[in-house]
């Protein structure tokens, strides 16, 4: 293979690190937000597609991608607020609910998609990072969706938020003692509910990301367990925003490195490559798993059975 | 007047069909130090979270400033100006202390200028006895520290009723006295009232002005400290026709047998990546009880997590009776090792398991109690039964939750588990933490039982006058090392006071004095 066939792998890894990162950076995002809180929502499955659903769906029927991406945001939040409320009464497991709503919402999003397979929506714009080159491989890979740098901005918000501001402080108290926030006189209901909505809202961007952007189209095998995977991101993150933006990216390039080989035509192991991402993600977690590290950043309410 | 007057009228509190509270009425007059005695599980914490509003009263008022007031909230409490000094902390393990001073202010602004808040918090602090590291996290505190940052948090609220449920019970005497003193002058000052639940009729008669007494969620009685003595008070506290137990002598029968437990240049690694414990040598012999001495946060912590397996050893050797002891389950039931952690809830139960299971946790899988692989929970609940019998534990029931029991009760659930059966080793962290003062005496007779039966029992205690009664011998740990020992016969208060605080640093041979 010659150099520039390596240069080409590499370019494509590297727009398929921002194409295929951009909904993981959302939902992890949302995660992360929800997790800080002390509550794990494995209903973000069923967010994202849902909220994948009704963007587009009223992208189509409103030919404006801008109410479609909105409207994905609060598909997103209206699922996560049964999840927060649903979680809120005595004895209820955010697990257990959580795998309900994933079933739910992505049982609604077939049922109610079932009209959106043939039309086409408008399409989230992009910005041509590539211009300068005048290859057509760098052009097509750098072409990027315009709410990626929204999420990276977002992700270095929540990161400086967590730190800086009443809300962020807040809400790592409720994730790390019930009781110490009970004692100052918090709701910590209520400071949860808002941060699984919230959460919500952000994983439903990146819905919207999967739907209204290129390939652009609803169809039932959009997220195939995307979701989840955003799930193990934040663990893999150790909760930390930014540390979320690299494992999204990280992900999404492992996940681009199949494809690009295949595409200069070594296809040999297509699906061991697809694996890639999985593999990759395990090793990492397991090199940078450490006894006395790994508790730094943890909301200590996360896993207390109840 | 900035001091409120604190009244409550027939407060009555249930859990269940249990009644902790019983048509309590509390007088506390307004620029008064006032202390709330009571046996384990009387209710005084009961009490005094219905009247900041964690828990709702299920009849009767609160009365501030002789008006009925309704608290339904803490925060309602905080902006009476009410604060509270919780018995089980209430700080934000995962968050530093900056963090967690500045959200028990209140006041958080949208935005934190965190260089602006830390100068105040500094000033603050140097105003205040206390001295704590603003980026520590409170999960790698000792307990001496976090209940100072508890206190602090309150102080910074500058309340104008202050409750402390057992704010002295971790600080060594030489600390409770300084914060006492201080919040005593503040009382008297009119700046506020203090409600003070304590365990100590030293503090009672040292700082409080009035006192009233607890028994089983009844106010028995209440009156000047100066009209009362501490016969009078442990009598109440008691009741009729209970006598207190008299605290055993601490005579030793027999010398120290031969060197049991040996620690050998043991390194351990604190939790902020710096060395807490830093070359330790120490021998414990069989029938021997060694004190170790310290202000809270110079290693004790993580040299006691080291012992009992829940801390990884860096270096440095610990044998038990020349074999290697690294506390797995298995040599701990074969050597027969028993350990009482410091906060027992957190470090030596599982909450969310019965008082019965957590009896249960060393033995459940051994015959009697297994068989086949299978577990004879009824045989273990009948042993439960009578521990709870034996140890006077408050419960009700072996099947509670041992997170539902009072803060002396769970100590005392561990310790019917702990000390029971024959133990060659002991390794105690503040055993009568948060004990009342019947429960301190039978459980010191304990320890001196199984001493003088040739157990061998390590000692950590922030407590001076309770290693100077207990102990045979007392070392000094400071920065991570032992920098002084003595017999504890011929142990001075002050000498070791001054080794504590840190002497060595100028002394130049500090092992030289070392027996
Ligand atoms: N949440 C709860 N659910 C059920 N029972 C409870 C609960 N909280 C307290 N109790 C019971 O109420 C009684 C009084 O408890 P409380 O904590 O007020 O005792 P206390 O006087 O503070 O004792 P200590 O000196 O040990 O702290 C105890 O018997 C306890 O088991
Ligand atoms: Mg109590």
């Amino acid at each position: 293979m010659s150099a520039q066939a390596w240069l080409d792998v590499l370019i494509a890894v590297i727009g398929g690190a921002v194409r295929v990162g951009t909904p993981f950076l959302f939902v992890s995002l949302g995660e992360c937000l929800t997790e800080k809180a002390g509550r794990i929502n494995l209903g973000l499955e069923g967010v994202l597609v849902l909220s994948a659903m009704s963007g587009f769906g009223a992208a189509w029927l409103s030919d404006s991608v801008w109410i479609g991406v909105l409207c994905a945001g609060l598909a997103g939040a209206a699922l996560a607020l049964v999840h927060g409320v649903a979680c809120s009464l005595p004895r209820v497991n955010d697990v257990a609910v959580g795998i309900g709503i994933m079933l739910l919402g992505t049982g609604l999003a077939f049922h109610l998609g079932k009209p959106l397979m043939e039309p086409q929506a408008p399409q989230i714009p992009s910005l041509a990072l590539g211009g300068w080159s005048n290859s057509a491989a760098v052009q097509a890979a750098l072409r990027i969706n315009v709410l990626f740098p929204l999420g990276v901005a977002l992700a270095a918000l929540l990161q400086w938020g967590f730190a800086n501001t009443r809300w962020g402080l807040l809400v790592r108290m409720v994730g790390d003692s019930a009781d110490a926030a009970r004692a100052l006189g918090t709701s910590v209901n209520g400071v949860r509910i808002a941060a699984t909505v919230a959460g919500g809202f952000i994983a439903g961007l990146g819905g919207a990301s999967l739907s209204l952007y290129y390939p652009g189209s609803w169809n039932e095998g959009l997220s195939s367990g995307q979701g989840l995977i955003a799930v193990a991101l934040v663990i893999f993150a150790r909760w930390s925003p930014l540390r979320c933006l690299a494992a999204a990216l990280l992900f999404g390039g492992a996940g681009a490195i199949g494809p690009a080989l295949q595409s200069v035509g070594v296809g040999g192991a297509y699906y061991l490559f697809n694996a890639l991402p999985y593999a990759l993600t395990l090793l990492i977690l397991v090199l940078s798993c450490s006894p006395t590290r790994s508790a730094r950043g943890a909301p200590l309410e996360l896993g207390v059975s109840r | 007047m900035p001091a409120l007057a604190l009244q409550t009228f027939r407060l009555s509190k249930h859990f269940g069909a249990f009644t902790a509270l019983d048509q309590v009425s509390l007088d506390v007059r307004p620029g008064t130090v006032h202390a709330l005695l009571g046996e384990n599980g009387a209710g005084k914490s009961t009490l005094v979270k219905c009247v900041v509003g964690y828990y709702r009263a299920d009849e009767g008022a609160v009365l501030i400033d002789g008006r009925e007031t309704a608290i339904p909230s803490p925060t309602t409490a905080r902006a009476l100006g009410i604060g509270m000094v919780y018995q089980h902390f209430t700080v934000v393990p995962g968050m530093s202390v900056a963090e967690n001073l500045l959200l028990a202010r209140g006041r958080v602004p949208a935005r934190i200028d965190w260089r602006a808040v830390r100068a105040e918090l500094e000033a603050f602090m140097a105003t205040t006895p206390f001295r704590l590291d603003l980026d520590a996290r409170p999960l790698e505190l000792a307990s001496g520290e976090k209940q100072k940052l508890e206190i602090l948090k309150q102080l910074l609220l500058r309340p104008r009723l202050l409750i402390l449920d057992e704010p002295t019970s971790v600080l060594t005497p030489q600390e409770a006295d300084e914060v006492l003193g201080a919040l005593r002058e503040r009382a008297h000052s009119g700046d506020c009232s203090v409600l003070m639940i304590t365990h100590k009729f030293r503090e009672v008669s040292a700082y409080a002005d009035d006192v009233s007494v607890l028994r089983r969620g009844r106010l028995v009685c209440s009156g000047s400290v100066a009209d009362s003595s501490p016969q009078l008070l442990a009598q109440a506290m008691m009741g009729e026709g209970r006598v207190a137990p008299v605290t055993v002598g601490r005579l030793q029968v027999a010398a120290p047998g031969a060197v049991r437990l040996q620690i050998e240049g043991l390194r351990v690694m604190g939790d902020r990546g710096e060395e807490a414990v830093r070359g330790l040598d120490l021998q414990v012999c069989s029938g021997e009880i060694v004190g170790v001495a310290g202000v809270s946060g110079n290693g004790q912590r993580e040299f006691m997590q080291a012992l009992v397996g829940q801390r990884p050893r860096l270096a440095g050797s610990v044998t038990l009776e020349g074999r290697p002891f690294h506390a797995r389950r298995a040599e701990n039931r074969s050597q027969r090792v028993r350990s009482l952690p410091e906060e027992p809830l957190l470090n030596g139960c599982v909450g969310e398991l019965s008082v019965a299971d957590n009896m249960a946790l060393r033995e459940f899988d051994q015959s009697p109690f297994a068989w086949a692989g299978w577990v004879r929970w009824r045989r273990l609940a009948a042993r439960a039964r009578a521990w709870i019998e034996e140890y006077g534990v408050k419960t009700q029931g072996e099947g509670a939750m041992i997170r539902t029991l009072s803060g002396g009760n769970v100590q005392r659930a561990v310790l019917a588990r702990e000390l029971s059966g024959e133990a060659d080793l002991l390794l105690v962290s503040n055993p009568v933490f948060g004990l009342d003062f019947a429960a301190v005496a039978e459980i010191h007779g304990r320890l001196l039982a199984a001493r003088d039966a040739g157990c061998s029992v390590l000692l950590v205690s922030e407590d001076l006058d309770e290693l100077l009664e207990l102990s045979d011998r007392i070392v000094v740990m400071s920065g991570g090392r032992i920098v002084f020992q003595t017999p504890a016969r011929d142990a001075r208060r002050h000498e070791l006071g001054a080794w504590m605080g840190g002497r060595h640093e100028t002394a130049a041979a500090p092992q030289e004095r070392a027996a």
